[in-house]
């Protein structure tokens, strides 16, 4: 268990800049997970964390010490790749033993028949043995120690893996996507797995993901990168409830949030498609700003007040069995809203039918033409503060 | 064997691993430079001798440029000598026919095994792969009994006909032509395409990798080959490259080394300057034949 | 119903025309090759084992059948005994200094970034070049006299060494010529096996605590070119086995027969003496060597390397 945490940290690849100096505290035993579009530098942090990159500016710290001067062994982090990394010509055992023999014995003790004039080496061997068996049991991995990394599936491998990185019981683990070459229903299992794991182990797990839906289920904390800068970091719900900026609302949350735009008229009032809304915001008149509506806050609309509607006509119903995704098209508008609906709700509705939907307006997001979030005004001391951001600079 | 860590790896450095990165960095080019040494001391010296005057190279001392420029002379002189560029033409001779019907007679054979099922088909690729394991020296005396008897020694034929099937084309073009979709084939033949058609204007096209490699493997060989054309060939205007260099030397019985290094360099130029030309697909030709 | 009956029906002269077409291009794809497969593989190879339990010398009238008489001559001719110990002596010079310097080499260049490729063109340039014509140079190079090694070794105060005509050196100067001239290519196909190992494997193995080249080397590097060195350590052998060149230009088997090799013998008695029946038992017995000189080292091999 350790804490870790970065300061400004810098990275750049010839003339492209990763990383523009990063800032993030990771406390002791947490699971927090980046998370990110491909190239927003969340595994390029990572590597420069594990040692196997290093940056051109800023420091890691572990455990309270700097370690910029530490080689990746030294600094008791392991890290699960996520094509696995296994050694494809030793047997899981061996896989997994690797890296307390590199601990345990010296040099001249690995070498080919210098070895053998060792005489603790068995002692030592046998040691390392206990050790990876206890791992083995615990992944439920005992019955594949003899057998080699391609002989088994993807699953297996991943188990190995893992088993690999725990064997040496670090103070982090650093997962760089490994749940991405399973298929999708052992993604789920492996989830679950991984969570509970975290919660066994009680060490501190540095999860990098593309996929919002882990970094939602499995983390304490999230951080949401975007072109090599944190855009917010909080736990999975203020992410989701309260998105920092217009990037963070569209990237977490499945179906995407639907966004419709609004224009600012006198007094900061919202007017929405011709009709003004309760909802002011500090803003100057005649702004447009960007209103974020999850498909679940979105129903069909039968003139209640306080509430903002507009019509929309359904183009097409998708079905979950345990609910439907509705699709609407805007008349003027080349983007369509979606919206959750129990399935008697969706019968209701006919394809191509006209329909008025409505949604309550304190559950709308208000973003500026920057893309930041805007708190509406007289209702921030409802809706509570906007979680302070650690963007890079 | 501190070269080996990935650079990445390189981690925060304190002053005495930059003195020690520092220092294997030196020691492996070290080894490298001296080893690149040994490797064009040869092609150096050769070039160096031939324009060298006799006087020069028969003094003992040692000198890496020659007081008197004296190339033109052993060029001119071993040119005089021997057909120098007559053996260099047989060479493209000889490599462009062998290389012709090699990959004539192999494609579609290749393409056969891989993509048809046809009687036989299983002992022909048995009979293939021990193909791969007789080199030509094995079948050459009754080749040459063969050919004297037809009175065909001492012909362009003769030095090609023992290598027209490459079983190793079959076995390379074979593994290439497997990965191919048959989705691809089916398509074509429900275009109405025939196979032969198939063949030469779908697979071979995209097999390009493949051909270009063992064009090169296939002219590499032919244009240095030795033994072969030793056996076959007395007349020293069908003689290619090394047999020429043999002839040459014989004739000059290696006194007048001016000459014979002009010869030598003559003799080696085209195929090395095709490399230094073409360096990337020499080594990926090499690389992928020999990997396969 | 009637439906399901006729469809498949319908299908089945169609699925029959099409096997038909596949077997006779098949054939039809296959016969040159084949064709040429006998004349210039299988034929010669029946022919040759005919030959070799005859007496039958190129260009006379009569042939007698001797049994295995030639084979047991080969096998008391001193001159062949000679060949054969000469031949594996080159091949124990040629095959570990040819493989193991190129995956040395291979390994140091394979990490350079800017100067890879400038060491590749040279380490490789003798694979391209004319062996026969270098061979000459190399000859001048080792010149007793004029020869710039003999040159260089004066100069360092040592004695001059007839590389050539020396008995005891003739053989080993063949051989580091061998290796001369296939270490670029045994090089190019390591540096293909390095390419191919995943660099995820050595930055885990970094984080599992291989942070020196030795262990990096054993744990990764090595076991995981075992295919590559295989292959390369069966085809450079089989290169030695094949030696010719260099002895038919350089030293023509002297001095007094010490570089006097089996190919170099085969070529003698079959094509300059024409004891034609005598030369076919020798080339079986060099086919005997290649044969089962690699398929030990298959075998061997085969059951570490693969994973």
């Amino acid at each position: 268990m350790a804490t870790v945490a970065l300061s400004s940290i810098a990275k750049s690849f010839g003339s492209t800049k990763v990383l523009g100096g990063v800032d993030l505290e990771i406390a002791e035993g947490e699971f927090l997970t980046l998370v990110g579009p491909s190239g927003c530098g969340k595994s390029t942090l990572i590597r420069i964390i594990a040692g196997l990159e290093h940056q051109d500016g800023g420091s890691v710290a572990i455990g309270g010490n700097r370690v910029d001067h530490l080689r990746p062994h030294e600094r008791r982090v392991a890290m699960v790749f996520q094509s696995y990394a296994l050694y494809p010509h030793m047997s899981v055992r061996a896989n997994m033993a690797l890296p307390l023999t590199m601990s345990r014995l010296k040099l001249w003790q690995r070498l080919p028949l210098l070895k053998l004039l060792s005489g603790q080496r068995r002692e030592v061997m046998r040691g390392i043995g206990a050790d990876v068996d206890a791992v083995a049991a615990q992944l439920q991995l005992d019955h594949l120690l003899d057998r080699k990394p391609s002989q088994l599936s993807g699953g297996q491998r991943q188990r190995v893996a893992l088993g690999r990185a725990m064997v040496r019981s670090p103070d982090v683990f650093l997962m760089d996507e490994p749940l991405s070459n399973l298929d999708a229903k052992l993604r789920v299992h492996m989830r679950t797995e991984l969570a509970e794991l975290h919660k066994r182990l009680g060490a501190t797990f540095v999860y990098v993901t593309h996929d919002q839906v882990e970094a939602m289920t499995m983390s304490d904390r999230v951080a949401m990168m975007d072109s090599g800068a944190i855009l917010q970091l909080g736990t999975p719900s203020q992410l989701y409830e309260k998105p920092a900026s217009l990037k963070v609302a569209q990237f977490i949350g499945s179906p995407a949030i639907n966004l419709l735009p609004a224009t600012v008229a006198a007094g900061g009032r919202l007017e929405f498609f011709g009709r003004p809304m309760a909802l002011a915001v500090p803003a100057a008149q005649g702004q447009t700003v960007t209103l974020g509506i999850r498909s679940e806050a979105l129903s069909l609309a039968h003139g209640e007040t306080g509430r903002a509607s507009f019509s929309a006509r359904l183009r097409r119903k998708e079905n979950l069995g345990s609910e439907y995704i509705l699709h609407f098209d805007l008349a003027g508008h080349t983007q369509g809203v979606t919206m959750r609906a129990t399935p008697a709700t969706a019968a209701g509705v006919n394809e191509s039918a006209e329909v008025m939907l409505g949604f309550d307006e304190t559950a709308a997001h208000v973003f500026g033409a920057d893309g930041d979030r805007i708190e509406p005004r007289g209702q921030a001391g409802a809706i509570g503060s906007v979680v302070p951001l650690r963007a890079g600079a | 064997m501190a070269e080996l860590a990935l650079p990445a790896a390189v981690s925060v450095t304190p002053v005495h691993s930059v003195l020690r990165r520092f220092l294997s960095l030196i020691l492996v080019h070290g080894v490298l430079i001296a080893g690149a040494i040994f490797m064009l001391a040869p092609f150096v010296w050769m070039l160096v001798t031939s324009i060298k005057p006799p006087s020069e190279i028969f003094s003992a001392e040692i000198s890496l440029w020659p007081k008197q420029f004296y190339g033109i002379e052993n060029f001119s002189f071993a040119m005089e000598k021997a057909p120098l560029l007559r053996f260099a033409l047989n060479g493209v001779i000889i490599c462009t026919g062998i290389l012709m019907v090699q990959l004539l007679v192999a494609i579609p054979c290749a393409y056969a095994l891989a993509k048809l099922n046809f009687p036989g088909r299983n002992a022909l690729f048995v009979l293939v792969l021990l193909g791969l394991c007789i080199p030509v020296q094995v079948p050459a005396m009754p080749l040459y009994i063969a050919l004297a008897h037809l009175g065909l020694l001492n012909t362009y034929f003769s030095m090609m006909v023992p290598f027209f099937l490459s079983v190793f084309a079959i076995f390379l073009f074979r593994q290439f032509f497997r990965s191919f979709p048959d989705d691809i084939i089916n398509a074509a033949r429900l275009d109405g395409m025939s196979e032969f058609e198939i063949v030469w204007r779908i697979v071979t096209p995209s097999a390009w990798p493949a051909i270009a490699a063992f064009s090169v493997f296939s002219t590499v060989a032919h244009w240095n080959d030795l033994y072969w054309p030793l056996i076959v060939i007395s007349d020293a205007k069908l003689a290619p490259p090394p047999l020429g260099m043999m002839f040459f030397a014989d004739a000059e019985t290696g006194s007048n080394y001016g000459a014979l290094t002009a010869a030598a360099t003559i003799l080696t130029a085209p195929l090395v300057i095709a490399f230094l030309v073409a360096r990337r697909r020499f080594i990926d030709g090499i690389t992928m034949t020999g990997v396969k | 119903m009637t439906l399901a009956l006729t469809s498949p029906a319908a299908f089945a002269p169609t699925a029959r025309r099409r096997f038909r077409i596949e077997r006779f291009t098949g054939l039809g794809f296959a016969l040159p090759a084949f064709i040429l497969l006998l004349l210039t593989i299988l034929g010669p190879l029946a022919v040759l084992l005919l030959l070799s339990v005859t007496n039958y010398e190129f260009g006379g009238v009569d042939m007698d059948w001797v049994g295995l008489a030639n084979f047991q001559k080969a096998l008391a001719d001193p001159i062949i005994r000679r060949s054969l110990v000469n031949t594996l002596l080159y091949v124990a010079i040629v095959v570990p200094g040819g493989v193991f310097g190129a995956l040395l080499i291979a390994v140091m260049v394979h990490r350079r970034s800017r100067t890879r490729s400038f060491y590749e063109v040279i380490y490789f340039l003798p694979v391209t070049s004319t062996l026969i014509a270098m061979a000459t140079v190399w000859q001048f190079l080792l010149h007793p006299s004029l020869g710039p090694v003999n040159g260089l070794l004066k100069w360092l105060g040592f004695a001059p060494i007839a590389f050539l005509s020396e008995p005891s050196t003739a053989l080993a100067t063949l051989a580091v010529i061998g290796i001369w001239q296939l270490l670029g290519f045994n090089m190019i196909l390591f540096l293909a096996g390095l390419t191919a190992i995943p660099r995820d494997l050595y930055e885990a193995a970094d984080i599992d605590g291989c942070s020196s080249g030795i262990d990096r080397f054993l744990t990764i590097t090595w076991p995981l070119l075992g295919p590559t060195t295989m292959f390369v350590l069966v085809t450079t052998m089989i290169t030695a086995f094949k030696i010719f060149d260099t002895v038919a230009v350089m030293t023509r088997g002297g001095p007094v027969g010490s570089t006097e090799v089996l190919l170099y013998n085969i070529y003698l008695e079959g094509f300059q003496y024409f004891h034609t029946g005598y030369a076919a038992a020798l080339t079986f017995i060099f086919l005997a060597f290649i044969l089962v000189f690699s398929a030990a080292q298959t075998f061997a091999l085969d059951k570490k390397v693969h994973y």
